[in-house]
């Protein structure tokens, strides 16, 4: 009896190894120009001086402990979390802004995982060769040529992993004092897990996994996908030019230039698989847009190499949308924003960026909280005047102590009860907390629907805020 | 594009045809899949050997890792990890944090604590969290009390006095409110002549006659009321008579009631059935005494203090 097993064809497929072949142009350029900014800022930025009076002198340092993160100038504090929600929310949209205008972008030159991906390649080229090498590296037996080359890639890949995952950390710890302190055995525990799990992390997704991480792991890659339209940029194979009447054909004699391929009918594609040779993903773009397709765009600069050499027009990989290569005579590619989406998606991101940096540039120097207390909502005192309490919380944003004084506006003067604190001083980055209560007699209660507690920093009165809250009375049911 | 791709390539199969020409493809899972499946069978018995895992009878495989706490009775014991050893430890984490506050508390005075910020934060935060669990059954979470059942502490009205001293003193030794049931030695007329004076006395609407005569009854011997709430009807602090001129209702549910004759009515029963549960029990013992100066701080807070 046949079980279906008898011809297993293995349960677990391998990953079939990628070697790619270096290439020179545009893209190329593009790339290397975001990689070596991104890394300038990322692992140089820990290192920054600013100088502050009451935290440590480190441009942007993410103060947990502190409760804080200190970005240069700026201090933001927990109460400021609608800055991270607004970015993240600016973020998002100009993902989809982007996906629909020129696909794939951030996943080809911007995606931590490609630029980590790339720089592991450019370590692997420069210790052992081109592809052919590496391809020759990959087949021979193991031998001193192999285990030192491949032994120093792994090295060198695990360094740059390391130095990865405490960069990171330094972005937590004044950076001097932490590195340091990791290697003399000092830092704190979760110091070196994150640096471990971290710098693991690098190396095997960069390192091992490349491709299967964008393939297999990612959510983004899938979802981008989606948000192609007919007009959205991408990376084509312009399959009718390179296949023509009778496929793509190698350049051999008598079909080597453009006239002859043209009577033999044959497409422009050469056939010389350059456009598979430099693909970090391993995919074949004359199969069409694909899923594993990143849109780095090394094919076109591989294909436009070779068009060149032939003297045939480049182009015949480009970013180009399906709309066009499907028309019956294709226009010269361009980006097409013309779109209701995109015109939406572009207003959200003007809006919203526009109102995170009047935010940040409008905030005060403190943060306040009133709470009418409402165990109970209002209290009738012996002579039948009404009192209510509020709680009112003062977050100092400044860099130096500040006294702030409390006032009311709507009531009568003599109506607010500060208790013992007329004014409150506190500390920066602290807060503090004021009882505040009123009292007015039941004709004048019954009147005030609602009054304004006013908080102004002692010499700034420019700077005061006015906060508006209910007065409750047995009269008025909420 | 993708009809050319599906007929360039073949899907693998499973190699079986059943009923003639039902097929199953074959897409194998990625190898790293069954690296990852290792390696969490690997983390699993890591795990197994650094935390408590096997229960082997009433006992257990503790692991290797091993925490040190404080008891309650105050010994140092080190225990295979629990997350009970770890409760203690942060409790006791938690209230070392807080001591250098209590300790401030108890070399302060009252009105020291109550005139500092730092301390007036502590205060508020460390009396609401005491307030809560210890008092709030009773005197509802804001201290605003129950009408005819306990004392609303967020009024100005202090039966007892309002003076850090007056609050200290009845967090130690508690109160007992009592008012002799006056059923007993008057007649119901004179009970509802009296309910009468009182609503007078506090401005609500009132028989004005049967109000004269409660006048003439409240300062005579025979129902004896000036005893005990003064002659103005003021109420004495000293022995926790409440002032019955004022608009602020202990015992009779006037606020709630509607109507004038309600109101009254409201009255005139306190006087007629007298009180004998206006218990409050005695903190000395059940909290230290920095909790119950905590304490003393936050109710003065709460109702403004005298």
């Amino acid at each position: 009896m046949q079980t279906g097993l008898e011809d297993q064809l293995g349960l677990y497929q391998k990953r079939i190894p990628i070697f790619t072949r270096s290439v020179k142009g545009r893209f190329r350029r593009f790339k290397t120009s975001v990689l070596v900014l991104a890394y300038a800022i990322y692992f140089l930025l820990p290192w920054l001086p600013w100088s502050r009076l009451d935290a440590p002198a480190q441009a942007v340092l993410f103060d947990l402990p502190g409760r804080r993160f200190l970005i240069f100038g700026l201090t933001v504090y927990p109460q400021d979390v609608i800055w991270l929600a607004l970015l993240l929310f600016i973020a998002a949209i100009l993902l989809f802004f982007v996906t629909g205008l020129v696909g794939r972008a951030f996943c080809g030159y911007f995606c931590f995982q490609t630029l980590w991906t790339d720089f592991f390649i450019w370590i692997e080229h420069a210790i052992q060769g081109e592809r052919p090498a590496r391809v020759r590296l990959y087949r021979q037996p193991w031998n001193r040529e192999k285990v030192l080359k491949i032994g120093s890639t792994h090295a060198l890949w695990l360094l740059v992993s390391f130095w990865t995952g405490l960069t990171f950390v330094a972005y937590f710890s004044y950076a001097p004092q932490l590195v340091v302190a990791f290697f003399t055995g000092q830092a704190a525990a979760a110091a070196y897990i994150t640096v471990s799990i971290l710098a693991l992390s690098t190396y095997a997704a960069a390192g091992l996994m490349r491709e299967q991480i964008c393939t297999y792991v990612c959510p983004y890659g899938r979802f981008q996908s989606v948000m192609y339209e007919p007009e959205t940029l991408a990376v084509h194979y312009d399959a009718r030019r390179g296949e023509a009447a009778h496929g793509r054909a190698a350049a051999r004699a008598g079909q080597r230039t453009l006239a002859e391929r043209r009577d033999k009918g044959l497409g422009d594609c050469v056939d010389c698989g350059l456009c598979v040779q430099v693909c970090p993903v391993g995919i074949d773009i004359r199969d069409g847009l694909q899923y594993k397709c990143i849109s780095c765009g090394l094919c076109i600069d591989a294909c436009n190499t070779i068009m060149d050499s032939f003297s045939f027009p480049r182009g015949l990989i480009r970013y180009d949308s399906e709309k066009n290569l499907a028309a019956a005579t294709p226009a010269a590619p361009r980006v097409q924003w013309k779109r209701l989406k995109t015109i939406g998606y572009g207003a959200a991101l003007i809006l919203m960026s526009a109102y995170l940096v009047y935010s940040i540039g409008t905030r005060g120097s403190f943060d306040r909280t009133v709470n009418q207390i409402r165990q109970p909502l209002y209290v009738v005192l012996s002579n039948g005047d009404i009192r209510n309490r509020y709680q009112i919380r003062i977050t100092n944003k400044a860099a130096q102590e500040q006294t702030y004084q409390i006032s009311a506006r709507g009531i009568p003067a003599n109506a607010l009860d500060l208790g013992n604190f007329r004014e409150i001083t506190v500390k920066p980055g602290h807060s503090g907390l004021v009882q505040a209560s009123v009292r007015l007699a039941p004709a004048q209660a019954a009147r005030t629907q609602r009054f304004e507690l006013i908080i102004t920093p002692q010499g700034k009165a420019a700077e005061a805020r006015s906060e508006a809250v209910r007065f409750d009375s047995p009269g008025k049911r909420p | 594009m993708s009809e050319q791709k599906l007929q360039s390539q073949t899907v693998q199969t499973t190699g079986h045809a059943w009923d003639g020409d039902l097929q199953e493809y074959n897409n194998p899972l990625p190898v790293w899949w069954v690296y990852t499946f290792y390696a969490t069978v690997i983390f699993a018995l890591i795990y197994w050997a650094i935390y408590p895992s096997w229960p082997i009878g009433k006992d257990w495989i503790g692991g290797l890792s091993k925490i040190t706490y404080v008891n309650s009775a105050g010994e140092t014991r080190t225990h295979s990890w629990n997350t009970r050893a770890l409760l203690l430890k942060d409790l006791n984490q938690a209230a070392a944090e807080q001591k250098p506050y209590f300790d401030k508390v108890s070399a302060m005075s009252y009105e020291q604590i109550a005139k500092d910020p730092e301390m007036n934060g502590f205060i508020l935060s460390a009396g609401k969290a005491l307030f809560a669990d210890n008092c709030a059954p009773c005197h509802q979470a804001g201290g605003q009390g129950v009408v005819a059942f306990f004392p609303n502490l967020t009024d100005d009205d202090w039966l007892y006095g309002g003076s850090f001293d007056k609050i200290h003193e009845t967090l130690m030794g508690g109160r007992r409110g009592y008012m002799p049931a006056f059923s007993e030695v008057l007649a119901g007329e004179q009970i509802d002549q009296l309910a009468n004076y009182v609503a007078k006395l506090s401005g609500i609407g009132h028989d004005a006659t049967k109000a004269a005569a409660g006048d003439a009854l409240f300062h005579s011997e025979t129902a004896a009321c000036f005893y005990c709430h003064g002659g103005d009807g003021k109420g004495r602090k000293d022995i926790g008579a409440p002032n019955l001129s004022d608009n602020i209702w202990l015992w009779a549910n006037v606020p709630e009631t509607d109507a004038a004759g309600g109101k009254v009515a409201a009255i005139r029963n306190v006087i007629a059935n007298g009180l004998n549960k206006g218990v409050m029990p005695a903190w000395a013992g059940r909290l230290s005494p920095e909790q119950i100066k905590v304490l003393t701080v936050y109710v003065h807070e709460l109702g403004g203090g005298q």
